[in-house]
């Protein structure tokens, strides 16, 4: 697993630091006011007289004004009503301040959310740079990111805490989040909308690096699937191909081109499987290959039963896909 | 004074409960596990009754169906998953949304392989003459299964209560639940 | 002797003499025929023909109680999943139904219901009449409520409960992607209580504005009174929001419309749109009853009248208008344009200002108040702490970038316990210890009251308040299990062993009530020395309510005696006397100022709300499997409608005789 930011308080972009910078705002003004209710509240009941039931009530109150009174509570509630306008003032503020992103030079991408998978689809000027991926975004330090968002069935949610607030992929529906990474790091993102049985292991990683080993990442990626090398690797991609695998499965280069899951052209460059819920560890390919219900009930690829040596096979050819 | 209305009231629960169980319990389970595969008690062997094969070509003949799919047709989840790959497999390319095109149709009374599960099982299984490919070894048989059960649905063969609804897309006809049954009539077309 | 079994064969009709009038206290003869009149019929059918709405209420109450049980349990196995990443005990399926039926079970069948059900025991006591308007509606509702509880149950039981959320969005809830008939049972137990609310809402509305004692001006009637009127008005608007959307669902996946299908032209939106309409001011239908239960609590256990009565019944209804035009908080995620966004940001961080109104008001009373440091006070006290919290994380919630952070995550799952159950949860068990010797004539221990609280207080805090930093490190809501090594580790286990301790408070609160049932000390009328109406009578109260109707001069009418007369002499009025005691005859008052206005003849106990109510049960479960049930279904429904209306011949003989001679 990798190890990875995900913390609303940590941010490492300019769209979670402005709202980090509101949180402390208004945690602060929260703060402030809660004391002060609980400290009035202290003092009326610390001050107050004690008395039970059968002591007669106080009925001065009708009749006669509390003038004093009424001050005290007009003028919390207007110092509230003032700390409440502020907050909204920093809130519409700071909508402001994260529309206001600079886009230029940004990068393109599209994510199109399925259960339980994000499909990646990086988006260039020229039609044969563009390339798909899944559940894991490699963008470069320092350059805006613009995401378009869009679900293939139900509706999911987008959200890489340190980098931005989440957005809804709706069907039916276009959206846009605008984000820039201004550290290496990698930071992690998780489905945030209920989405049906595995809503909870729909992960995916965004991965921060320097432009150029982005630029090195991005030009692998193009590449497709090159020819495997006699012996296993070619056995394995002949069970790949035979077996229900490229049923769904895409690896670009070969006559698999289903989209039905996750493209494998580059399956081995990814840090986890099945998003984010496992390692990429061949022994971890296995388990998932062999019955992915066991690691993702109610996920929708298919148990695939193979004899040892096959599947051996089929996971060192998939470990190839670099 | 209490207790008759309480011990009256506990038992019309109890007989409203095991009046809805005889149905509710089995088309609304949701078994995740994948079926066991049952390699100790082999299954007799046929041919691929067609040229054409999704992907590469397997050469391996198909296994017969076990059974005649109890436990899908009854079952909402797998009628609706069977509804969803019929949707990712392009079951459509050839029959469209159950009229027919290129393949015939899934809606009416004419079923020249058979309509009972099993015989649609190995129809999808081991392909047809004529165009339809063989689909076994590409997909599971847990994966078959839920397709038969939709491809009956598609002619009412199903309760209404599991047959699927309308799907999140263009509507070409009613949702497989408001269709009238179509009593399979054997033969050729 | 002869003449009381006479009277006990047949309710509300006493042989001879044939024109008792009620005025005279309790033990004369006139207060027993009053008794008789009113009392519920024997046996098991007169259980079930109960119009009395103090034996609608209780029973209400328990169910509801019993719900919250059932709730509370749910979220307990819920937890003990949660405790180590990666547990096995619930799979997901399960989890995802759990997390459905503690939601729904606790907004629609416990948190809304309760707060009628105390309504409709507390108001016609409060308000000085013998009833709720329309009691066999009030019947109805009560039975259609428990059926449609009752049916979500069974299909739990069944396995089959529904697993979209309490809110079930589309298209995940629609015909494609949610298959059978679980989301069904969901969208139909929508219907049954929404029915049932929307009901009390009516008897609620008309209860308070129509059967008042004389001389209860609508600016003398309890502040609890106000918060029930309120609530139902904001009842009769947003619940019809969600039966239209449950209804599209149903119609969606029983007969193929496209209201949520976007290839034909419809809308996931849609459905966010309505359900949100309806579902911001439900959470304010739950806590305006519960500022309700504080402003009848303070001002007893602090010895002096509240304080800012004007402000407060302002500030109740500022908070009703305001709390529709919130909704779209809950869709800040979706691509709404952003400045119609802000809209709603300035709306709900404004409607925390008619609340602040309130809790300012409160610590003013209290400041100037003696206090009595029972355990309805306590409870109090403890709303102050948490829900002033968990209103001050809403105002962070309000504010759309950081919405946009925490949205959907366990920051919202604390937000939304502490409001739900600091503002409404622990008023409500304040209420229940501060009226329980009301209903049933005993106190409740106050050691096992304070222990009740305590436990309840730490472990809400334990429970909940790490949820805070689970949400800002990233744990999103509704997940059946989590991985390790996220840092959420502790934080969830620790959130578990709170929910043990809330657990053991519920369970003291249970054997708190059942023991003082027989073991608590007799309580007087009026235990707590409190000033409105309900504690001018016995407790319990006597099926009449009163044997003679107060009439009221201030707003604390037990506070305020009535003043003499101009002359020096004993007041004008203090009771009305007068009206029928062999049948069941109540005063109408003006709505304004409570003067006099008619004699109205209420209904004698009658089985067929009950039966009406399983006719529209048949319907309603029913139409879940085929639309040809809503044509079927109605035959039965009209048989017992036609029934329940049916004049009969004895009861309208006597309200004529009534008429024509008083």
């Amino acid at each position: 697993m990798m190890d990875a930011l995900h913390d609303v308080l940590a941010p490492f972009g300019p769209q979670a630091g402005h709202v980090r910078g509101l949180w402390t705002l208004t945690l602060a003004v929260c703060t402030v006011v809660f004391a002060a209710v609980l400290a009035a509240l202290l003092v009326a009941l610390l001050r107050a007289q004690r008395a039970g039931a059968e002591s007669a009530p106080d009925l001065s109150s009708l009749g006669r004004p509390e003038p004093g009174r009424r001050r005290s509570v007009i003028a919390a509630v207007a110092a509230s009503t003032l700390l409440l306008l502020a907050l909204i003032a920093a809130s519409i503020f700071t909508d402001r301040a994260l529309a206001r992103l600079s886009t230029d030079g940004a990068l393109r991408l599209e994510v199109t959310a399925h259960q339980w998978w994000w499909e990646v689809r990086y988006v260039e000027p020229q039609v044969a740079d563009s390339f798909m991926t899944a559940n894991e975004i490699h963008v470069p330090t320092g350059r805006p990111v613009i995401v378009t968002l869009k679900a293939d069935d139900v509706i999911h949610s987008f959200w890489v805490p340190s980098l931005a607030g989440k957005k809804d992929l709706i069907p039916g529906r276009t959206a846009t989040l605008n984000f820039r990474a201004d550290r290496d790091g990698i930071y992690r993102g998780q489905c945030a909308e209920f989405c049906g049985s595995q809503h909870a292991l729909m992960a995916f990683f965004v991965l921060a690096e320097p432009p150029e080993r982005y630029a090195a990442w991005a030009a692998a990626q193009r590449r497709t699937a090159g020819e495997p090398a006699e012996g296993q690797p070619l056995r394995g991609r002949e069970i790949f191909m035979r077996s229900s695998c490229a049923m769904c499965h895409a690896i670009d280069g070969t006559s698999a081109q289903a989209v039905r899951g996750p493209n494998l052209t580059h399956l081995a460059s990814r840090g986890t499987l099945a998003a984010g819920s496992l390692a990429n560890t061949p022994e971890d390919l296995r388990r998932w290959i062999a019955d992915p219900q066991q690691v993702k009930p109610g996920s929708y690829m298919p148990a695939t039963r193979l004899s040892s040596e096959d599947m051996d096979a089929l996971v060192g050819y998939l470990q190839t896909l670099r | 004074m209490r207790t008759p209305p309480l011990r009256m009231a506990g038992t019309a629960v109890l007989a409203l409960a095991s009046s809805l169980a005889l149905c509710a319990c089995e088309r609304e389970m949701r078994r995740f596990e994948t079926p066991p595969d049952n390699r100790a008690a082999p299954r007799p062997e046929a041919p691929r009754t067609s040229a054409l094969q999704p992907a590469e070509a397997r050469s391996d003949p198909v296994r017969l169906p076990a059974g005649n799919g109890e436990g899908y047709e009854d079952n909402a989840y797998n009628v609706a998953q069977g509804k969803r790959l019929y949707r990712w497999f392009n079951c459509a390319g050839c029959h469209a949304q159950g009229g027919g095109g290129m393949g015939p149709a899934l809606i009416d009374d004419q079923w020249r392989y058979g309509s009972e599960p099993a015989q649609v099982f190995s129809t999808i299984m081991q392909g047809r003459p004529n165009g339809m490919p063989s689909f076994g070894g590409h997909l599971s048989e847990d994966q078959v299964w839920q397709l038969t059960a939709y491809v009956r649905s598609m002619s009412g063969q199903l309760r209404k209560d599991t047959a699927p609804g309308r799907a999140d897309a263009l509507q070409a006809n009613e949702p497989e639940a408001a269709r009238d049954r179509e009593p399979a009539r054997p033969g050729a077309k | 002797m002869n003449d009381e079994r006479a009277m006990q064969q047949q309710p509300g009709r006493t042989p001879a003499p044939p024109h008792l009038k009620d005025g005279p206290g309790p033990g004369s003869p006139e207060a027993a025929a009053l008794d008789a009149t009113w009392r519920d019929p024997p046996g098991l059918l007169g259980w079930l023909a109960a119009v009395n709405h103090k034996a609608i209420a209780r029973r209400f109450i328990v169910t509801t109680f019993c719900f919250f049980v059932a709730g509370g349990l749910l979220a307990f196995v819920m937890r003990l999943q949660l405790a180590r990443p990666g547990a096995r005990l619930v799979g997901p399926d399960l989890y995802n139904q759990l997390f459905t039926m503690h939601g729904s079970t606790m907004m629609f069948l416990f948190a809304v219901p309760v707060m009628q059900a105390v309504a409709v025991y507390l108001l016609p006591l409060m308000l000085g009449t013998r009833s709720v308007a329309f009691p066999r509606l009030n019947a109805f509702a009560y039975w259609i409520f428990l059926f449609g509880g009752l049916m979500l149950y069974a299909v739990f039981a069944l396995g089959a409960a529904p697993d979209v959320g309490w809110f079930s969005y589309v298209p995940l809830a629609g015909p494609d992607y949610s298959p059978g008939k679980r989301t069904d049972f969901w969208a139909q137990m929508i219907t049954f209580t929404e029915l049932s609310a929307l009901l009390e809402a009516i008897v609620v509305i008309t209860t308070v504005f129509k059967l008042r004692a004389p001389g209860m001006a609508l600016n003398r009637i309890p502040l609890f009174a106000w918060a029930m009127l309120v609530t139902a008005f904001m009842v009769l608007f947003a619940m019809p929001a969600v039966m239209l959307a449950s209804t599209t669902l149903i119609t969606d996946r029983l007969v193929g419309t496209h209201f949520y299908n976007p290839a034909e032209g419809g809308d996931a939106v849609l459905w966010q749109h309505l359900f949100w309409f309806f579902g911001h001011p439900e959470v304010y239908l739950i806590f305006l009853p519960g500022l309700g239960f504080l402003s009848a609590i303070i001002p007893t256990f602090a010895r002096r009248p509240i304080f800012g009565y004007t402000a407060m019944v302002l500030a109740l209804i500022a908070t009703a208008f305001l709390a529709f035009g919130l909704w779209v908080h809950h869709m800040f995620a979706v691509n709404l344009p952003e400045l119609g966004k802000s809209f709603f940001t300035a709306a709900s961080m404004l409607i925390a200002i008619p609340s602040a109104v309130q809790i300012f008001c409160w610590i003013a009373t209290l400041c100037s108040g003696r206090l009595d440091f029972k355990t309805p006070l306590l409870f109090a006290l403890g709303f102050f702490f948490i829900l002033v919290l968990g209103g001050l994380t809403g105002i962070m919630l309000a504010s759309v970038p950081l919405d946009l952070q925490v949205h959907d995550s366990y920051f919202v799952v604390a937000h939304l316990h502490y409001v739900l159950i600091g503002g409404a949860v622990f008023p409500l068990f304040g209420a229940f210890y501060y009226w329980y010797p009301k209903i049933t004539g005993r106190l409740m221990s106050e050691r096992l009251g304070r222990w009740n609280f305590w436990l309840f207080f730490v472990g809400f805090n334990v429970t909940f308040f790490p949820m805070h930093l689970l949400g800002l490190r990233g744990m999103p809501r509704r997940v059946y299990t989590y991985q390790a090594g996220l840092g959420w580790d502790t934080l969830n286990l620790v959130a578990t062993l709170g929910s043990w301790i809330i657990a053991l408070s519920a369970l003291l609160f249970v054997v708190n009530a059942l023991r003082s049932l027989r073991r608590g000390a007799p309580a007087g009328p009026n235990p707590w020395g409190a000033g409105t109406l309900e504690w001018a009578t016995e407790s319990p109260p006597p099926p009449c309510n009163f044997h003679a109707i107060p009439v009221v001069h201030g707003r604390d009418p037990l506070w305020e005696p009535p003043r003499a007369a101009a002359d020096g002499g004993p007041p004008p009025f203090t009771h009305v006397g007068g009206l029928a005691a062999h049948t069941r005859e109540l005063l109408a008052t003006t709505v304004l100022d409570a003067r006099p206005d008619l004699r109205v003849n209420f209904p004698d106990p009658t089985i067929w709300p009950l039966v009406s109510a399983l006719a529209v049960t048949v319907l309603f479960i029913g139409s879940i499997f085929t639309p040809w049930a809503v044509v079927w279904g109605s035959i039965p429904i009209a048989i017992a409608l036609t029934a329940w209306f049916w004049p009969r011949r004895a009861e309208t003989a006597v309200h004529l005789r009534l008429e024509q001679g008083p």
